[in-house]
């Protein structure tokens, strides 16, 4: 292992950056969003730089670390605040600098509008800081510090226009339901740390073999718990719809390429438990096989667009827990799958953002249509990132997705079928709502107003969106070549010698089976969206439609279920509180009032009234002695 | 008969004075019944005395006497006082201090 | 029980002649002392205290303390007493001689308690004991009562009693400092008196107040006056008689009885 004392300035730099620009006030507001593009640029360029570094260092060596300073220091438990830069961070700090400085370049233009612009940059350094702090942390407690900072940036980002009740609303939900993963996560230090005595990456993974299976899966559920929560899996997904009220660079950033994947990031970099313990194995799988169904079924009935990405974000992640659930083979193409989705769907959303920057922030795909002419490098990008997602051949998404069903079908007997037939399904959902987005957005009639002026975006906005698309249709096929990324992250997710497993169909019987069933997908959509698309959306529609425009009910199963009792308790506790507790309070107070009212009548000012006191007292006294002497 | 029938004797005339101190309003007779106390608290010494074939019971009742002639002229010289300042000799008048 | 005390009071009981004297005295004592709380007037408590100090006086001289008996007498029942009546008259006849009870449930409860402390005391001195028996008092005035106090006075207690010889002292001036005032009470020139009356509240009395006795039954100075409407004037008798109680009440005037008698 490398040891290297450049890592913290990945995380000091724009950590930096954002306290600047948040302490210098209004002052910062002419060059704030400047300086902040310029350290999420210098990040990406020292990342690139390790990255290069690390190209030319083999085996063991491969891995940087820092050791910062003692932390925490309690008798035998030592944590120390270190940074360790290895083969599968390195992929996520590139992901993060690299699509962050892009999504920084186009909120120049995106949010040149606004007054608040220089704390909209400040954000989202802090998020860049937060984020490569939860990817560099060599233990669970250096890891929660920078997962705590995301979920704050994400909560302050989502509410930047917290003016807007429902947008305050909607960034409370995000940090309320990313807390109870956090519970989770925080309940999976304590475990570590009573089975093992350390919460260092890598003395849980040497403590592994030694615990019982029993500590195993309640450490593996509780970091389940908390991959649910910050990446939107079932059954902690609602937020992430709603997440959609922050400005589109930042649904973009945090929403579909980088925070959300984190969950991701802790099941990967915890594959020692999760390979040892097959039951929390299953679990992953079902977590993932369930919300990539979900969150496919959600996207189909979205009307705005941002909505619709991010339901197919909370699938596609759905794709990549599925993928951490099937071992070691998976976890490698996990992350694949999350490179190439941090390239297409970033693309896609910031071509969303482009679409809404040109048609006055409309966002309803109804109001949509023949946008393609007017904003044809839009378009193409999004088009790009369309085809990339949908897994056609030769772009990033058909590599990534199809290592993926594969994998699924070759877990074997019914676990393999189940899980690569509800992969399969995603795939044809996805085709088909991915389809309607296009078909309703870029193809058809205009169906907007004369006053909107749809045009095409300025190049500060256009350019990142070329990049982004230049990825996805490249970056599938680079990672793929020669199996470049799953001998590159072999090291870490102890992937060797997991090849020779036994196919259950052929590659390319799978490649074939997934294009037939996202043809069909693709076909049902232009069939059905290619004309007559309502301005609003049609109300005579079967009660199935109405569960899914309703998120499948997810926010009513949380409000009765979860909400409404909670407020009834809450509710009780506050009438105990006000009737009970406060009762004793008054009580006591009461009685030590009436009784002290009562007493005062003692002391009425007659000598003679003192005076038979004294006497009774005399009398008690005598009383006592006769007692005693009997 | 018994010496100690001195002693009932003076229990209840220390007790009747007692009474009186507590029932009756003019301060005069208020203490004119502490003096009746300790005549009877005297009574007890010399019996005392008696009993126990020594002088020390009479000389505490000695002494009394003198503390008592003390209190007599002070307590008297606050009686009038009092009514010089509020006409009256009752002590009920002088209840000031429940305010 | 049979206590060392009640053996020693044998050996110490009384010959007759005393039995008879106490028996005689004891209960009188004990009537005047209850007849001090029961009077109205303070003088008769006061006569009755002096009988209890001479009955007291006769018994210590009984006991073989002719010394304090003879202080009694002289001091208590002569100054003492001379004093208490001196400011009686000083005082004069007052409300506060009144017998009734304006604080509620302060007689039952001193009753009460008088009641437990009289049981008590007397059944803590039946079952009192010695240690000794008794020896009585004639052995140590062999050589005469007065000369074996003044021996324990002036020896072992001469401290105490110079001490208290210094109380004295300072009673007596602190008995002066009270009872002097720098200022004595202010006559009411007459002259005050008319600005009061005419200056005052009302004007009411301002031709003075109303003679006792007029239109009343009796021309007297214990009968309160009749007023104009018929009611009698309390303002027309002195206070003193009406607190002493030497005052004859006068009848209201029926104005109804002479409206018949002209019908």
């Amino acid at each position: 292992m490398t040891t290297s004392s450049n890592l913290v300035y990945l995380i000091a730099l724009p950590l930096f950056s954002s306290a600047i620009l948040l302490l210098l006030g209004r002052i910062a507001d002419k060059w704030g969003h400047i300086v902040a593009t310029l350290v999420s640029a210098s990040t990406f360029v020292m990342a690139a730089l390790e990255f290069v570094s690390m190209r030319q260092r083999t085996g063991d060596a491969r891995a940087v670390h820092q050791d910062l300073f003692t932390w925490i220091s309690v008798g035998t438990f030592n944590v120390h605040a270190s940074l360790l830069l290895d083969q599968l961070s390195i992929c996520f700090v590139l992901l993060i600098s690299g699509v962050g400085t892009l999504i920084h370049i186009y909120s120049i233009a995106y949010m040149s509008h606004d007054h608040d612009r220089r704390r909209f940059f400040a954000f989202l350094n802090l998020f860049v800081a937060a984020m490569l702090l939860l990817v560099l942390g060599d233990s669970y407690l250096n890891l929660y510090v920078g997962w705590e900072g995301v979920g704050l940036a994400s909560y302050l980002l989502i509410g930047f226009w917290n003016q807007k009740p429902a947008y305050a609303v909607a960034a409370k939900k995000a940090f309320v339901a990313n807390r109870i993963g956090d519970v989770g996560l925080s309940l999976a230090i304590m475990i570590a740390f009573a089975q093992f005595g350390t919460v260092s990456f890598t003395g849980v993974a040497a403590g592994v073999p030694h615990a019982s299976s029993a500590a195993l899966t309640a450490l593996g559920a509780m970091l389940l718990l908390a991959a649910a929560g910050k990446s939107a899996q079932f059954p902690l997904q609602s937020w992430l719809g709603d997440a959609m009220a922050g400005p589109t660079p930042v649904s973009a950033l945090i929403h579909a390429a980088t925070m959300v994947t984190a969950g991701v990031y802790l099941i990967t970099r915890s594959n020692f438990v999760f390979d040892a313990s097959p039951t929390a194995q299953t679990m992953v799988l079902i977590v993932g096989g369930i919300t990539l169904l979900f969150g496919a079924l959600v996207g189909t009935a979205k009307d705005d667009i941002k909505k619709a990405l991010a339901a197919s974000t909370m699938s596609q992640i759905g794709y990549m827990i599925l993928a951490t659930g099937l071992g070691p083979v998976g976890y490698a193409f996990a992350i694949m799958h999350l490179l190439t989705h941090g390239f297409f769907k970033a693309g896609m959303f910031l071509g969303a953002g482009s679409v809404m920057h040109g048609m006055n922030d409309e966002v309803n795909m109804r109001r949509y249509g023949a946008i393609g002419k007017v904003m044809p490098i839009t378009a193409v990008t999004f088009g790009l990132g369309y085809l990339a997602i949908i897994g056609v051949p030769p772009f990033a998404g058909f590599y990534s997705k199809d290592k993926i069903i594969e994998t699924a079908f070759n877990a074997g007997g019914t676990k393999g079928i189940l899980v690569g037939g509800a992969a399969l399904l995603g795939a044809a959902i996805t085709a088909f709502y991915m389809t309607r987005v296009i078909v309703l957005t870029f193809t058809g009639t205009k169906r907007w107003d004369d006053e909107a002026h749809p045009h095409e975006s300025p190049s500060l906005m256009w350019i990142p969106m070329v990049v982004l698309a230049i990825g996805s249709v490249a970056s599938g096929f680079l990672f793929n070549s020669g199996h470049a990324l799953v001998n590159w992250l072999a090291p870490v997710v102890n992937a060797s010698g997991e090849h020779d497993a036994k196919e259950f169909l052929a590659p390319l019987t799978v490649s074939l089976l997934a294009l037939g069933v996202v043809a069909i997908g693709v076909a049902i959509a232009i069939l059905k969206y290619r004309s007559n698309v309502a301005v609003e959306a049609p109300e005579d529609v079967s009660i199935l439609t109405k569960i899914v425009r309703r998120d499948l009910l997810q926010d009513d199963f949380n409000d009765r279920v979860l909400v409404r009792p909670g407020q009834a308790l809450t509710r009780f506790f506050v009438s105990m509180d006000n009737n009970f507790i406060d009762g004793i309070v008054r009580g006591v107070g009461g009685v030590i009032a009436v009784s002290s009212t009562n007493l005062r009548k003692i002391q009425n000012g007659y000598v003679r009234s003192y005076a038979l006191i004294m006497v009774i007292g005399v009398l008690a006294l005598i009383a006592t002695i006769w007692m005693v002497t009997l | 008969m018994d010496i100690s029938n001195y002693l009932y004797l003076s229990a209840i005339l220390f007790t009747i004075g007692a009474v009186g101190v507590v029932v009756r309003r003019n301060a005069i007779v208020v203490f004119m019944c502490v003096e009746l106390m300790l005549n009877a608290a005297n009574l007890a010494f010399v019996t005392f005395s008696r009993i126990n074939g020594d002088l020390v019971g009479q000389v505490a009742s000695f002494f009394t006497m003198v503390v008592a002639a003390c209190e007599v002229v002070v307590g008297l010289a606050i009686i009038v006082t009092m009514y010089r300042s509020r006409r009256s000799a009752s002590v009920d008048d002088a209840s000031l201090l429940k305010r | 029980m049979h206590s060392l005390f009640a053996q020693s009071l044998q050996a110490g009981s009384t010959a007759t002649p005393e039995a008879v004297q106490f028996w005689i005295l004891a209960p009188l004592a004990v009537l005047a002392a209850l007849g001090m709380l029961l009077v109205k007037k303070a003088v008769h408590s006061a006569l009755l205290l002096a009988w209890v100090m001479i009955t007291l006086a006769i018994l210590y001289i009984a006991q073989g303390a002719l010394f304090l008996g003879i202080v009694q007498v002289v001091v208590y029942t002569g100054a003492v007493m001379m004093l208490f009546l001196f400011i009686l008259m000083l005082v004069g006849v007052d409300s506060s001689d009144s017998l009734i009870e304006n604080i509620k449930g302060q007689r039952p409860a001193a009753i009460s308690a008088a009641i437990g402390i009289v049981g008590l005391l007397l059944s803590l001195i039946s079952r009192a004991t010695l240690n000794h028996p008794a020896t009585g008092i004639d052995a140590i005035n062999a050589n005469g009562n007065v000369q074996g106090l003044a021996n324990e006075l002036f020896t072992k207690y001469v401290w105490a009693f110079e001490v208290v010889s210094a109380l004295l002292i300072t009673a007596a001036l602190g008995s002066m400092v009270l009872a002097h005032s720098q200022k004595p009470r202010n006559r009411t020139s007459q002259r005050d008196q008319s600005i009061a009356r005419f200056r005052g509240e009302s004007l009411a009395h301002a031709a003075g107040l109303p003679g006792s006795g007029v239109y009343a039954l009796h021309n007297a100075v214990d009968v309160p006056a009749l007023g104009p409407d018929g009611q009698p004037s309390q303002a027309s008798i002195s206070k003193v008689l009406e607190a002493r109680g030497d005052m004859i009440a006068s009848k209201p005037f029926e104005l109804t009885e002479i409206e018949e008698e002209e019908k």
